[in-house]
């Protein structure tokens, strides 16, 4: 592993010199530096589909270019986002003694994934949705009126996780008190030794042990009262979901929370970083606060919050005249797709009032498609409805800090100054 | 031009004209009709381009294509129907000239 990681970080001068056959855009210190995007850039000209040999993530495919990731991600038949054969990372997803096996659908095939997505959907749809809208408001305003206007903080921690951790609270009508916990659970649950999250498996399998014991404890509560708008009771009342086996249950549960944990987070601090570096973008929203809703697809895509999904091919094909072979590790960059300017007019900028915002990958397309993305696009719109009528200017006051990790594209820390209107 | 009809949640219809060869989703789209949202650009990829196709309507539009992207897509829309069809996945040919499509309230 130690050479694995020192391969990492060997040192070129620029992007251009580097043979084309030794790039490795898995490489997580190039998210950690935000250099990737000039990689991508040199793949999407001269080898839009390319093969890196050899990585610690073992040989795998990169598709760079739009379309090409329109085609894999909706030939789910040949392209499989089965768990066994790897799952939906880079990384493979492999067995490990002692740890807890969640089976969630994000990582499965047809039949299954269609079953279980099929029960688990009506609970995000927007229609539901729209009736936790002042719920989430209200709790919003209130986290943001805390916040000291004129000094130096911390944006992610004081906001963005804040923020994301209260809306899952309010779609789980959660504990109040006890929101942290949500928080926590979301990160075990994506977490292994490595991450220094959890220290073994085994504490990793404790705590998702109390996690479904607590689970389970509001389950029990809420499934005899009629009503409730919460994601819980809908699963508890649904026809579809009420007979679920209690580990299926927790699997789709905990799906729910990690799909809009990091990524919601990361959109609320991507979206502040992508206003303080495009100012003209930030004043024609303050001319229009009704620009908001064209600005969150933008900011989606702007920050493309997990950088790629993973697919092994399960038979022979090709991809933008390439070979593939059955087995092979398939990465589709979404990140690199939405910087594609064949496809997306000046990809390369930021413009909150572009036309189809909606046209960009950050959600995937296919059967497999982001089933949280109304509920995404909803919190984020509040979310930035009430930072406008608070603060005329959230300054961006130092360096962000990003996170090391080749699958979500996150920024760790945002000193920002807030001055009211 | 070929003549569709889009019958809002809220009873609103709207009647407008496209050019043969396009979809049902250039249809609402391109003449402002809200409702469609067609994020994937058509290319059935992403179900919120739902519709009810009128009963009327029903014999010359036809069900997806069984086992087909259309039909796995599909049943991830809410509140489909043995009327539901993705609007890009229907031409605007002349037998279709007057068609009634019926809009759900929101897109998933
Ligand atoms: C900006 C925020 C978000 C982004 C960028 C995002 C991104 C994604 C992506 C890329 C996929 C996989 C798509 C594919 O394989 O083609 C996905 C799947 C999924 N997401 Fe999200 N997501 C977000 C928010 C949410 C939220 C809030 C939820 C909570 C309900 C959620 C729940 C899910 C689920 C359940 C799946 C699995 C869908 C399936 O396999 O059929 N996501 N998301
Ligand atoms: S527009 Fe995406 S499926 Fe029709």
């Amino acid at each position: 592993m130690a050479t694995a990681a020192n391969e990492d970080r060997v040192h070129y001068d620029s992007v251009e010199s580097i043979p084309l056959e030794a790039i490795n855009v898995a490489n997580p210190y190039l998210f950690q530096n935000d250099t990737v995007g000039e990689y991508f850039t040199r793949l999407r000209r001269e080898d839009p589909v390319h093969y890196c040999a050899a990585s610690r993530f073992g040989p795998y495919w990169s598709v760079t270019k739009f379309n090409d990731i329109m085609a894999v991600d909706t030939n789910h038949k040949v392209f499989s986002s089965e768990a066994k054969l790897g799952g939906i990372s880079v990384q493979d997803m492999h067995s490990v003694e002692g740890a807890l096996e969640l089976e969630m659908f994000i990582a499965m095939d047809q039949p299954k994934h269609d079953q279980q997505r099929k029960a688990v959907s009506p609970v995000v749809a927007p229609s539901n949705l729209l009736l936790l809208e002042p719920i989430i408001r209200e709790r919003a305003g209130a986290i943001l009126d805390s916040l000291p206007v004129g000094e130096e903080i911390d944006w992610v921690k004081l906001v963005s996780v804040e923020l994301t951790t209260m809306t899952l609270a309010t779609i789980f009508d959660f504990p109040w008190d006890e929101r942290a916990k949500l928080t926590r659970w979301s990160d075990v649950t994506t977490a292994s030794p490595e991450t220094g999250i959890v220290e073994s498996f085994e504490q990793r399998r404790e705590e998702l042990i109390q996690c479904a014991m607590y689970f389970k404890g509001l389950w029990e509560e809420r499934i005899d009262k009629p009503g409730g708008n919460d994601l819980i009771s809908m699963m508890a009342h649904s026809p579809a979901t009420r007979d679920m086996p209690f580990l299926e249950f927790l699997g789709n549960l905990l799906l729910l929370i990690v799909g809009g944990n990091d990524t919601t987070r990361n959109s609320i601090s991507g979206g502040v970083l992508a206003l303080n570096q495009n100012p003209g973008e930030y004043q024609k929203l303050r001319d229009n606060p009704a620009l908001v809703s064209s600005m969150i697809p933008e900011i989606i895509r702007w920050q493309t919050p997990l950088t790629h999904m993973r697919r092994t091919a399960l038979e022979d094909a090709e991809i933008g005249g390439k070979q593939i072979r059955k087995g092979d590790k398939v990465v589709m960059w979404y990140l690199s797709g939405n910087r594609d300017e064949t496809v997306i007019d000046r990809a390369d900028q930021f413009i909150i009032d572009r036309e189809n915002p909606r046209h960009h990958l950050s959600f995937g397309f296919g059967i497999h498609r982001c089933m949280g993305n109304r509920l995404a696009e909803l919190q984020l719109r509040i979310i930035w409805e009430e930072i406008l009528k608070r603060f005329r200017f959230v300054e961006v006051v130092g360096e962000p800090e990003r996170l090391l990790s080749n699958l979500v594209r996150g920024i760790t820390r945002l000193p920002v100054k807030l001055h009211a209107h | 031009m070929i003549n569709v009809t889009f019958v809002s949640a809220d009873g609103t219809r709207r009647s407008v004209e496209i050019d043969e060869g396009l979809s049902a989703r250039e249809a609402a789209l391109f003449n402002s009709v809200p409702g469609i949202d067609g994020d994937c650009g058509g290319v059935c990829a992403c179900a919120t381009c739902h519709v009810h196709v009128d009963q009327a309507w029903m014999d010359r539009v036809g069900p997806p294509e069984e086992g087909g992207m259309e039909s796995d897509l599909i049943q991830f829309a809410e509140g489909t129907t043995e009327t539901s069809r993705l609007a890009c996945q229907i031409p605007m040919v002349p037998e279709l000239d007057g068609l009634v499509l019926h809009l759900p309230e929101l897109q998933h």
